[in-house]
């Protein structure tokens, strides 16, 4: 299928509109935008407009840092949570509970996720190196998530209080549920400077299509591409996560279903992955709270259920092309 | 632009590959850089193109060192057509020779009505006109190494380095690239290309440089460089050097004992 850029970018930005303000609509307390009365003007700004804003910033972070990842590893299978930093930030995270500093200061939790997130991002730039190929940098990422599962493990072991063990757990999973306007103002600045920094990088990415030497035949500095891409995406995906916890298959998947749209180019799939990163995540949250009164679900594992099933279809229909 | 490489010195893990390499090519000219197998062709381009860092000596273009160019100005001044034909996504051929055009394109710019004149022009050049809306990976060998030398063609540098790209291609192809080459370079541009094929050195290049163990053994026309003798003490074959019909001919016979 064939769409013109300007197209998709306009369709997807109306349709991120669209969802935002669905997320702002919908809720157990009725659907409008401020039902009447102190009430209503309360459920707007302090519980659907803090989780409408982080589902379209967090969601758009996901689905670009993917989409930058992909592009700059010239890899369809990496996701954002490759280089490390989430898992960094939700060692920051669980640490931030098991030591009962959560309990104690109201944002020792997104706190302790970015530093966890800064942490893990210099361990992977002292291990990759400035300089090196993509390979490098997937080898640091890897050993340094290995790092932090472990201690994520060693932490939920340890934890005394069954209490703090929920805690973690649920807190893992990931959620956009109860956050308030104070934890968007905090990661709100560090994921649009991350997200600056990736959205850039387009003529980077549509260079390295054809490979590192040709890329920089045609006047690309690649040591700059590879710190833009590792610390945007220890920014966005690193606060993100300081704050909702880990979202998995947002990265993985937002980019593999807009490439075909996007004409598989790397460049201008990183503003349509955004855009359409903030839809899925939105649209997810949205699913969320209609089946709320049934079930109550996080958001991470709702993606997680949806993007499985995804990949398995995707198994079937690579193996369909490749039958004889 | 005047290509001069002084003693040059490179290493590639830990081996050193150059070992001392000097040639000048000329604008106008088309230059050959012949050798066997690993005798440092891939790497003095790389080394010229700035990609890979040279243990000593140096590199000019028109005079000036190339670690002195801007990294922008460098990418418009020289293009560089890698040996490995990689693209890494099924872009469309026509998106693919578009790239060439970045090095001319401010930020954010779109392509611009003579962009797209000149990606016209080089998809022309390399007969890969009819292949714009087909993706890459669907081509053939012969038919992406034509979509990838529209991408450098478009790129319109002044010096231009290819690695080996008449490798692949049909008989028909190899003849209409170099004559395309040939055009190049009679516009009073650079072109250096890495060959196997000694009778396409022979027949198109001006100037061939004949390079062995990371040295450059000999350079001069094709009648001076491609003698027997040279081709003895570097391949190690008996070779006959021959015109026919008006063409040069290099003819290997047997590997010399």
């Amino acid at each position: 299928m064939r769409v013109s850029s300007r197209s998709l970018i306009a369709a997807l930005a109306v349709a991120t509109a669209i969802a935002f303000l669905l997320s702002l609509a919908i809720g157990p307390s009725g659907f409008g935008f401020g039902p009447p009365g102190e009430a209503g003007s309360l459920i707007f700004w302090e519980i659907r407009l803090p989780r409408a804003m982080l589902g379209a910033l967090v969601g758009a972070a996901l689905g670009l840092a993917g989409a930058a990842l992909q592009g700059y590893l010239r890899n369809p299978l990496a996701e954002p949570g490759l280089i490390g930093v989430s898992s960094g930030a939700a060692l920051g995270a669980v640490l931030a509970i098991h030591l009962g500093l959560s309990q104690a200061i109201a944002l020792a939790l997104p706190a302790g996720g970015l530093a966890g997130a800064a942490l893990a991002m210099l361990a992977v730039v002292t291990l990759a190196g400035i300089q090196g190929g993509p390979v490098t940098l997937i080898l640091a990422g890897l050993a340094v998530s290995a790092i932090a599962t472990a201690l994520i493990s060693l932490a939920l072991n340890l934890s005394q209080n069954p209490f703090a063990s929920v805690e973690m757990v649920f807190w893992l999973m990931g959620s956009l549920a109860d956050r308030s306007l104070t934890q968007v103002w905090l990661a709100g600045p560090l994921i649009l400077a991350g997200m600056g920094l990736l959205l850039v990088l387009g003529r980077a990415l549509d260079a390295l299509a054809l490979g590192e030497d040709a890329a920089r035949s045609l006047g690309i500095d690649l040591a700059r591409t590879r710190l833009a891409v590792v610390a945007g995406t220890a920014l966005s995906i690193g606060a993100a996560t300081a704050v909702t916890g880990i979202i998995g298959f947002v990265g993985l998947l937002v980019p593999h279903v807009l490439r075909p749209l996007a004409g598989h180019r790397p460049g201008l799939l990183l503003p349509a992955s955004m855009l359409g990163g903030a839809i899925f995540l939105l649209v997810a949250d949205v699913g969320l709270r209609l089946l709320q009164p049934v079930v109550d679900l996080r958001v991470g594992v709702l993606t997680a259920l949806f993007g499985a099933p995804f990949f398995v279809w995707l198994v079937l229909r690579k193996r369909g092309d490749l039958a004889p | 632009m005047r290509i001069e490489v002084r003693e040059l010195h490179a290493r590639l893990g830990g081996r050193e590959v150059l070992c001392g390499v000097e040639f000048v090519a000329q604008p106008g000219q088309l230059t050959a850089i012949v050798g066997p197998n690993g005798a440092g062709k891939s790497t003095l381009l790389r080394a010229i193109a700035a990609l890979i860092p040279m243990t000593s000596g140096a590199v000019s273009l028109d005079g000036r060192d190339t670690a002195l160019w801007e990294r922008v100005e460098f990418s418009r001044a020289l293009g560089y057509l890698p040996q490995e034909r990689i693209v890494h996504w099924p872009l469309l051929a026509r998106v693919v020779v578009g790239l060439g055009r970045l090095p001319h394109r401010s930020f954010g710019a779109g392509e611009s009505d003579h962009d797209r004149a000149v990606i016209g022009a080089a998809m022309a050049a390399a007969d890969v006109s009819h292949l714009g809306d087909r993706s890459v990976l669907e081509l053939s060998g012969g038919e992406r190494a034509r979509v990838l030398l529209a991408r450098v063609l478009a790129q319109e540098p002044r010096t231009l380095l290819a690695d080996e790209p008449a490798a692949g291609l049909d008989p028909a192809h190899q003849l209409t690239l170099f004559e395309h080459l040939g055009s190049i370079a009679a516009a009073g541009r650079t072109v250096v290309v890495a060959l196997h094929d000694l009778s396409l050195a022979a027949r198109f290049c001006h100037n061939v440089v004949l390079v062995h163990e990371g040295r450059a053994f000999a350079s001069g026309t094709p009648p001076e460089v491609l003698n027997e003798k040279h081709l003895a003490a570097v391949y190690g074959i008996k070779a006959h050097y021959r015109v026919l019909d008006g063409v040069p001919v290099v003819l290997p016979l047997a590997v010399l004992p």
